[in-house]
């Protein structure tokens, strides 16, 4: 589905990455470890996540990772989503806590980051 | 290709600027047209052990090595050392405090993830002298690919 309908899904606000709306994601994690996104199969995913530090856009860099999705209503501080918006990464927040926005998304077809539902 | 071979600095503690060496990596394979996954394997390879950099070696450095068949990363450090290296590479085991945590480091997945991301790795460290750390990525037959 198309970033912009993610949003949609999780009544969420763009923070940055206007020129992304229609990229199209097919695959979701959810982890507060960056571990863990780095250990998975995360290019083009959106990463759910309650970390808000810079750590979380070097790791959706590194990754790959297509989109990085703010729960709980957080909002990065500023410098985080200046370097997201250099680098091209969208991030979106999302009032919903994790496990609503994850269910949510998996309505709507999205996998997890291994392609299963 | 011909050989090439650039050193970055690593700041210990430093938690603002942690991974800006492995992005300078990552930056620097993408102006060479190296194959993506080649590059995000050693760009996660990287991260993940310039982090425990940060996160446990003090100062250290993380430089990038161009062969003609390989590509060598090797980080090293001026930290406290690894006391038990084949504990310190099981999944899960980890060290780290809760200021790593809040992060997003330190499940104990760091060398794990570099051993399975690299096609060698070799770690020598020694109880209070620091930590180097060697991986190598082969190329395809030929060199890189476009």
């Amino acid at each position: 589905m198309k970033l912009s309908e993610i949003m949609e899904t999780l009544d969420a606000t763009l923070l940055t990455g206007e020129d992304k709306l229609d990229k199209i994601i097919t695959r979701c994690g959810a982890s507060d470890l960056m571990s863990d996104v780095l250990a998975a199969v995360s290019e083009d995913c959106i990463l759910l996540t309650g970390l808000t530090t810079i750590q979380v856009i070097r790791t959706a860099m590194v990754a790959g990772v297509g989109a990085v999705a703010f729960v709980r209503g957080k909002t990065p501080p500023p410098e985080v989503v200046e370097m997201a918006g250099i680098q091209g990464l969208p991030l979106i927040s999302s009032p919903y806590s994790m496990f609503v926005s994850c269910g949510r998304l998996h309505a709507c077809n999205l996998t997890g980051l291994n392609g299963q539902r | 290709m011909s050989k090439f071979k650039k050193s970055f600095h690593i700041k210990g503690r430093d938690f603002i600027r942690a991974g800006e060496a492995s992005i300078n990596v990552q930056n620097l394979l993408k102006s060479m047209d190296f194959d993506p996954r080649l590059i995000r394997r050693v760009a996660i390879c990287g991260y993940e052990s310039e982090m425990n950099v940060v996160m446990h070696g003090g100062d250290g450095s993380l430089s990038l090595e161009v062969d003609t068949d390989k590509l060598i990363l090797e980080i090293s450090d001026d930290g406290p050392g690894i006391v038990d290296i084949d504990l310190a590479m099981q999944a899960g085991y980890s060290t780290a405090n809760d200021d790593h945590r809040e992060m997003g480091f330190g499940a104990g997945m760091g060398l794990p993830n570099m051993k399975k991301n690299s096609d060698q790795i070799h770690i020598e460290s020694n109880n209070g002298q620091g930590t180097v750390v060697r991986m190598i990525f082969f190329l395809p037959e030929g060199g890189k690919t476009d």
